[in-house]
C-alpha cells in the first residue's frame, strides 16, 4: 500500500519536477561573464591579427556575413549559418556568390550597416582601398576573388577568377568580421565598432578588456549576458589558480594543457572541462635550400626516425593525434584514411624497422656510428616548442644525428624563419580554418611567405589549384588526400602530431560549445548565459 | 651645502644623459622591432607594407635623428605614442606608476619594519635560540625567489580561504586592500627584510662592543636606551645604505610579483613593452626607473647627514 502511494505522488510530482527541470533548462539573461585572457592582445582589429588571442575577446563585438554555427562543435560547409548575409547563392558556373543582406542593422555607433560596409571590408583585405590596414596577414585567403560588387544596398557579390567552393569556409571564420567603411582602421585598433552581440567598452593593455550587451542586437532578445569582461593574466599558474578559487566563469579557451588538467579537475571538481584539438600541428621544419639537408635521403631519414607515440604519450600523456597536414579524423573533415597514412614512410607502426631504414639511408649519405651529423635544432623559446624539440633531439640520436637545442628568442623566431637562417627547426602551425586551401597555399606553395621549408613543387601546386577549384566534396576529399600524403613523402614538413588542450567552465555557465578544429571560430557568446 | 647638492645635481643630470644614450642604443641592438614582430608573426609579408609602417612610425629614420627627436620631446614633456596601443605614452604609464608606487612603498616599509627590529633582536640575544631562529628566517628569506613565494601565498589564498589575493583595480574593503597591496609586497620585502636584518644584525654587533655602550651601560642607562638610542643610532648608516641600494633593486623583484600577483604596474608593463620592441614606453619607463634610482641614491646621501651628525658635506 506504501509503494502504490509513493508510485501516486511521484506521478502528481512529475509534471513539478519536470517544470523545475525545463525552468532550469531556459536561458537566464544578465550578468557578466569573467574569463581570464591569456595575453594582451597587440590590437582591438581582428583582421589584422594573426592569433585567436584577438578573437577571442573581439569576436563578441563583430558578424560576419555568414558564421559556423556556434554550437557544433565541428566546423563544416554544412553548418554555415547566416548572419548580416540573409541567403547566399553560387552561379551556375561557381564563379560568383552572391549575399542578400540583412536589412535594419546598425552599427554600434547607430550608423545603418549597408552592402557598402562589405565592400570596404573585402577591398581593405585584397588590398584594392586607400584606407589600409597596419598589417593584413589572410591577403591570400581572397587571391581568387577578382573584386566584390554591390547591387542596392543589401545585396553584395563576389566575383571569383575560377570556382573556390571553399570561399565560404573562409568567409565564415571568426577571422572574417565585416568593418564599418565609416571608421578608419586606426580607430578600429584602438575602439572596434560592430555590429555584434556586446559593444567594446574599453581595452587596457595587460590589464584588461570589457565589452557590454549590444541593447540594440539585431538578433531580438540576445544576447542574455550583460556583458564580458576579460582579465589578462599571462602567468599560467595565476590564471588557473584564480579560476579554481571562482574568480573566473570560464579559463581561456584551450588554454589548460593535459597535464595541467589533472589539477584544476581536482581542484574544482564541479567544473565543466572539454578537451579538444586546436587544430594546431607540431612539425619540423628541414631547410631543403642548404646542406645537410638539401639531401633527400636525410630527409627521409629524419622522417623515419619519428616515434610520433612516444611524442604523444609524454607531452600529452597519450591524448593527441599523429596525422598528416590536415586535422586527423574524426575532428578534422579532411584527413586521410588510416591504412592510407599508415602507408606513409614513418607512420607504420613498427618504430625500430623505421629506424633501421633510416640509419641505412644515414650510412648512404655517409653517416653513421663513427660519424655522427652534428646540427643545430631551433625553436622558438617557449615551452610548447621547446619540449617536443628536446624529445626530437632524443629521438635523432638513435639515427647518428646529434641534435643541439637552439632556442630562438620569440620575438626573433619568424624572422629566422623567414630568412631561412636555420638548418632543422621544430615549429607549430595553427589554422583558422579546417580547409586545405588555408593549409596548402600558406604552408606549401612556392614563394608563400609562411613556407618556411622552401619547398616547391610544381605539380603539387597544380593539385593545389586543382583541390580548390573542385566542387565536388567527394572527389576534393581524395584530391586532398593524395596531396596529403605525397607533402609527407616529401619530408616538406613532417608533422609530428596534432595538440589537443581543454577549456573550463564552472557549471553554471551554459551555451559555449569548443570548436573541434579550429580554434579561431567558435566565441560570438550571444547566446551563452549564466544559471546563476 | 648648498653648493654640494647643487654639485650632485649636476652630476645627476650628467648620469641621465649618459644613461639615455645607453638605453637608446641598447634597445636598438637587439634584433628585431615592432614591426618585424607585428609582420613576422602574421606571416605573408607585403615589403612595402612594411615599409610604410616603419615610415609612418619614423623607425626607418637614422638613429641619432631618433635619438635626438625622443630627447627633444622628453625636454618638452612629449614621451610621444606607444607602438602598440597607438596612445600617447604618457597616459599608458601615469596610470600605472601610483600601483607600482604603493607596492615598492610598502615593500620598503616591511623591509625597514621587519628587518631593522629583528635584525637589533639578533644582535641583542647573539648566540640564543631566538637569535638561531631568526637566522633561518632570514637566511631562507635570502635564498626563497619571491615568484615562489608569490605562488605560496597564492595557493595558500585558495587552499585556505577560497580566495586568491590576486589585484583589485577597486579595493573596497581593508581586507581587499592587503591583499591587493600588502601580500604582493610581503612576497617582494621577506627577500629585502632578510638581507637588512643581517646588515642590522652585524652593524649592531660591531657596534655593541664599542667602549661608549659600556660607557653608556656604566652611567645606567637602561638597555632599550643603550641598544635603540646609543647602539642602533650609530648602526644605522650601512642599513640605509642597503635600504637604498634595495630601493633601486625592487623594481626587478617587482616584474616577477606583479606577474605573479597579476599587477598592472609599470614593472610588468616593462617586461610586455620590452617583448614587442614599444620603444616609446621602454625608453621613457626605463628613464623614469632611473631618475628613481639616482634620486634614491641622492636621498641615502642626504639621509646619511641627517643620521649621523658628524657627517657634514662641504661646497
Amino acid at each position: 500500500m506504501r509503494s502504490v502511494r509513493a508510485f501516486a505522488a511521484a506521478i502528481l510530482c512529475l509534471p513539478a519536477i519536470c517544470g523545475v527541470a525545463l525552468a532550469a533548462d531556459q536561458p537566464k539573461s544578465g550578468g557578466i561573464l569573467r574569463m581570464y585572457h591569456r595575453d594582451s592582445p597587440g590590437s582591438a582589429s581582428i583582421h589584422e591579427g594573426a592569433t585567436y588571442s584577438l578573437n577571442v575577446p573581439f569576436m563578441p563585438v563583430f558578424n560576419n556575413l555568414v558564421l559556423y554555427d556556434q554550437h557544433i562543435a565541428q566546423n563544416s560547409l554544412d553548418d554555415i549559418r547566416p548572419e548580416l548575409a540573409e541567403s547566399w547563392s553560387w552561379s551556375d558556373d561557381k564563379k560568383k556568390l552572391t549575399f542578400k543582406l540583412r536589412q535594419g542593422v546598425k552599427w554600434h555607433d547607430g550608423k545603418p550597416f549597408t552592402s557598402a560596409d562589405v565592400k570596404c571590408t573585402f577591398d581593405m583585405l585584397m588590398g584594392k582601398s586607400q584606407q589600409k590596414f597596419r598589417q593584413n596577414p589572410r591577403k591570400s585567403w581572397y587571391n581568387e576573388v577578382e573584386d566584390v560588387t554591390v547591387k542596392g544596398d543589401f545585396e553584395a557579390s563576389f566575383n571569383l577568377k575560377r570556382p573556390q567552393p571553399s570561399l565560404l569556409a573562409l568567409l565564415a571564420s571568426g577571422y572574417t568580421p565585416i568593418y564599418p567603411c565609416h571608421v578608419s582602421p586606426a580607430e578600429m585598433r584602438t575602439h572596434p565598432i560592430g555590429t555584434g552581440p556586446f559593444k567594446f567598452v574599453e581595452f587596457k593593455a595587460n590589464e584588461s578588456i570589457k565589452l557590454t550587451k549590444n541593447p540594440d542586437y539585431w538578433k531580438k532578445g540576445l544576447p542574455y549576458l550583460d556583458g564580458i569582461e576579460y582579465t589578462i593574466i599571462p602567468n599560467r599558474s595565476t590564471a588557473i589558480l584564480a579560476f579554481v578559487a571562482g574568480k573566473f566563469d570560464v579559463t581561456f579557451p584551450t588554454h589548460i594543457t593535459i597535464p595541467l588538467l589533472k589539477d584544476v579537475k581536482s581542484q574544482a571538481p564541479s567544473a565543466v572541462c572539454v578537451t579538444a584539438p586546436t587544430n594546431v600541428s607540431t612539425n619540423i621544419i628541414v631547410n631543403s635550400s642548404a646542406p645537410p639537408f638539401d639531401s633527400l635521403d636525410i630527409r627521409r631519414a629524419l622522417a623515419l626516425a619519428l616515434d610520433r607515440k612516444a611524442f604523444i604519450q609524454i607531452l600529452f600523456e597519450g591524448q593527441a593525434d599523429a596525422g598528416g597536414t590536415m586535422l586527423p579524423a574524426p575532428d578534422g573533415l579532411w584527413a586521410m584514411p588510416k591504412d592510407m597514412l599508415e602507408s606513409i614512410p614513418g607512420y607504420g607502426p613498427d618504430v625500430n624497422a623505421n629506424r633501421e631504414e633510416a640509419k641505412k639511408l644515414m650510412q648512404k649519405a655517409g653517416y653513421g656510428p663513427d660519424k655522427h651529423l652534428a646540427v643545430k635544432v631551433s625553436t622558438r623559446n617557449l615551452a610548447e616548442y621547446r619540449d617536443p624539440a628536446v624529445i626530437l633531439i632524443d629521438q635523432l640520436k638513435s639515427i647518428y644525428i646529434d641534435g643541439e637545442l637552439d632556442v630562438v628568442d620569440t620575438a626573433q623566431w619568424f624572422p629566422k624563419v623567414a630568412r631561412k637562417d636555420y638548418s632543422l627547426g621544430l615549429n607549430l602551425t595553427g589554422n583558422a580554418v579546417d580547409d586545405p586551401d588555408q593549409s596548402f597555399y600558406e604552408n606549401y606553395s612556392c614563394g608563400s611567405e609562411r613556407n618556411y621549408t622552401n619547398y616547391c613543387n610544381k605539380e603539387i601546386e597544380k593539385l593545389f589549384d586543382q583541390q580548390s577549384a573542385e566542387t565536388d566534396l567527394d572527389k576534393r576529399k581524395k584530391l586532398v588526400w593524395d596531396i596529403d600524403k605525397k607533402l609527407q613523402e616529401d619530408v616538406a614538413r613532417p608533422i609530428i602530431f596534432h595538440a589537443r588542450a581543454a577549456t573550463c567552465w564552472q557549471p553554471y555557465v551554459k551555451g559555449i560549445t569548443v570548436m573541434v578544429n579550429s580554434s579561431y571560430n567558435g566565441y560570438r557568446y550571444e547566446d551563452v548565459w549564466m544559471d546563476k | 651645502m648648498f653648493g654640494y647638492i647643487v654639485r650632485r645635481l649636476g652630476l645627476m643630470l650628467i648620469t641621465l644623459f649618459g644613461i639615455s644614450v645607453v638605453i637608446f642604443f641598447l634597445l636598438r641592438i637587439v634584433p628585431g622591432n615592432i614591426v618585424d614582430i607585428l609582420f613576422d608573426a602574421a606571416g605573408f609579408v607585403d615589403p612595402a607594407d612594411k615599409a610604410n609602417l616603419e615610415r609612418e612610425l619614423g623607425i626607418d629614420q637614422p638613429l641619432v635623428f631618433q635619438y635626438l627627436h625622443w630627447i627633444n620631446g622628453l625636454l618638452h614633456g612629449d614621451l610621444g605614442y606607444s607602438y602598440v596601443s597607438e596612445k600617447p605614452a604618457l597616459q599608458e604609464i601615469l596610470p600605472r606608476i601610483p600601483i607600482t608606487a604603493r607596492l615598492a612603498a610598502f615593500a620598503l616599509l616591511f623591509s625597514a619594519s621587519i628587518g631593522i627590529p629583528l635584525g637589533v633582536l639578533s644582535a641583542v640575544y647573539q648566540g640564543s635560540k631566538l637569535d638561531y631562529a631568526l637566522r633561518v628566517v632570514s637566511l631562507s628569506g635570502l635564498s626563497l625567489p619571491s615568484f615562489w613565494l608569490g605562488l605560496l601565498i597564492l595557493m595558500a589564498g585558495v587552499a585556505m580561504f577560497g580566495s586568491i589575493p590576486i589585484f583589485n583595480p577597486n579595493p573596497q574593503t581593508l581586507g581587499e586592500m592587503f591583499s591587493t597591496y600588502c601580500l604582493p609586497s610581503l612576497a617582494v620585502a621577506f627577500r629585502s627584510s632578510a638581507l637588512t636584518m643581517r646588515i642590522t644584525r652585524s652593524s649592531m654587533l660591531e657596534v655593541l662592543r664599542q667602549d661608549y655602550i659600556r660607557t653608556a651601560r656604566a652611567k645606567g642607562a637602561s638597555e632599550r636606551s643603550v641598544n635603540f638610542h646609543h647602539a642602533l643610532k650609530n648602526a644605522i648608516l650601512p642599513v640605509i645604505t642597503v635600504i637604498g641600494i634595495e630601493a633601486a633593486f625592487l623594481i626587478g623583484g617587482l616584474i616577477v610579483t606583479e606577474t605573479v600577483f597579476n599587477v598592472p604596474g609599470i614593472a610588468r608593463f616593462l617586461v610586455e613593452a620590452i617583448r614587442w620592441r614599444d620603444y616609446p614606453i621602454v625608453q621613457n619607463l626605463v628613464m623614469l626607473i632611473a631618475v628613481v634610482v639616482v634620486s634614491a641614491n641622492f636621498i641615502v646621501d642626504m639621509l646619511y647627514a641627517v643620521f649621523d651628525p658628524r657627517i657634514r658635506y662641504t661646497d
